[in-house]
């Protein structure tokens, strides 16, 4: 398996759609097998940006709370 | 934790459509009905900025207990497609301010918003990459006073640009047949004749296609359709003195009461904790008021307040925190330069507040 270095997105203080969006146009940017951590401060991140990658077949590899912070962590599928 | 699904690509020839999704049943209904056809579906949802979903239950500590979901990417998980969520909240101002086709009952420009989705859509889908056919919408003939007439469609679909590639597999027997049907890429006598604001065929055909929860919004997805939020963006403009508005703008007016004691300024006050974080973070972008002296609602104050107004905005505050009935409050006041200024003020009486200061 590659190391490798995660992308970071900031998607903080934005609400519900706006970091699922953000989150479609950087992984536009990636390559299958990236992995992206896109952090958050909507709760509603935590249900809406699984949910897209589900639909666009991409993986959640975890997802863990930073005081306010939310970190979801993804892998970019082909 | 891993989770992974497979969304379907179009096989070869196969014709492909994309198709607007609200998160309703309408366009449930509509693209299942068309995928059924053997047709490649994938949806498209776009963010105006004024969308009900999402914000409101993200704010509100009230709210933190209702589910989170945005019906539109559940609508395309229960179909198994994939969902483009587009951000048009930029371009879309200027239907907000300059609709040619006038508003609903609020400042709603229901058929320019369709017009102009439709269009983003048929953009969209025909650039090289994607490379759709044809545009489906979950519309209904007479389903909506403003944008969802018998008069209307034929409008969108020629000043949206997507002519007859634009079909609406609920109403498509009351129009004329469209590119997908007199091509043969859908069976029009598989499409439906629905009319009028009655549910009842819709729920029928949920059933009938297995479906036994969806999204049923009553006052439908986007702010403009409310009166008090409208009245809200109304008064932002009257006291600018001009018609715009930043995205902020229009965050906020989802958020507190807006009380308007003068022309020249505007509290938001909080109404609750959520409310109070999610303020706090435009502390840099406005002046904030806030109790010290006893527990209380954070408020943003929005324009360029005199000394005067300070000390009316404090005793406002004031009303506003647990030391309302106490002969004086100790309100602080931070300035968006970081200066501040702390006023011991009388909390304005309860039920004082002018109801026409309250927008």
């Amino acid at each position: 398996m590659t190391d490798k270095t995660p992308h970071q997105l900031n998607t903080r203080r934005l609400l519900c759609p706006l970091p699922v969006i953000r989150t479609q146009e950087k992984i536009k940017e990636l390559q299958a097998g990236d992995i992206l951590e896109v952090t958050c401060t909507d709760p509603g991140a935590l249900h809406d940006i699984p949910a897209w990658c589900r639909v666009h077949g991409h993986s959640i590899t975890d997802t863990r709370q930073d005081d306010l912070d939310i970190i979801i962590t993804i892998r970019v599928e082909e | 934790m891993t989770q992974t699904a497979r969304p379907k690509k179009a096989l070869p020839g196969q014709r492909k459509a994309v198709s607007l999704i609200s998160g309703g049943l309408d366009s449930l209904l509509a693209t299942k009905v068309i995928m059924d056809q053997g047709i490649h579906v994938e949806g498209i949802n776009f963010f105006t900025g004024f969308c009900v979903e999402g914000h409101t239950h993200a704010i509100r500590k009230k709210d933190k207990q209702k589910e989170k979901r945005n019906n539109a990417l559940w609508v395309a998980e229960q179909l198994g497609i994939k969902l483009h969520i587009i951000d048009i909240s930029e371009d879309y101002k200027d239907i907000v301010l300059n609709p040619k086709h006038g508003y609903g009952s609020n400042l709603n420009p229901c058929l320019d918003c369709k017009i102009f989705m439709v269009n983003q859509a048929k953009a969209w889908s025909f650039m090289e990459e994607n490379q759709f056919d044809f545009i489906i919408t979950g519309e209904v003939v007479g389903q909506r006073p403003k944008s969802q007439r018998a008069e209307t469609m034929p409008i969108i679909a020629r000043e949206s640009g997507a002519e007859d590639r634009l079909l609406r597999p609920l109403c498509a027997k009351h129009l004329p047949p469209t590119l997908p049907e007199r091509e043969g890429w859908v069976d029009r006598e598989k499409l439906f004749d629905f009319h009028g604001r009655n549910r009842k065929p819709q729920i029928a055909l949920a059933n009938e296609l297995g479906f036994d929860e969806y999204s049923q919004p009553a006052g439908g997805c986007c702010f403009l359709t409310d009166e008090n939020y409208s009245r809200k963006l109304a008064d932002l403009w009257d006291a600018r003195g001009e018609r715009r508005y930043e995205l902020d703008d229009i965050m906020l007016l989802k958020v507190g009461r807006h009380i308007r004691p003068n022309k020249n300024f505007k509290l938001i006050v909080s109404r609750e904790e959520g409310e109070n974080n999610f303020l706090s973070g435009y502390k840099r972008e406005f002046t904030t008021v806030r109790p010290i002296s006893h527990p209380g609602a954070l408020a943003l104050l929005d324009g360029t307040p005199t000394a005067e107004d300070l000390e009316l905005a404090a005793r406002i505050v004031g009303r506003y925190c647990k030391g309302r009935n106490e002969d004086t409050v100790t309100i602080q006041v931070d300035f968006k330069d970081g200066q501040g200024q702390v006023i011991e003020t009388k909390p304005y009486p309860i039920g004082d507040i002018p109801k026409e200061w309250h927008v």
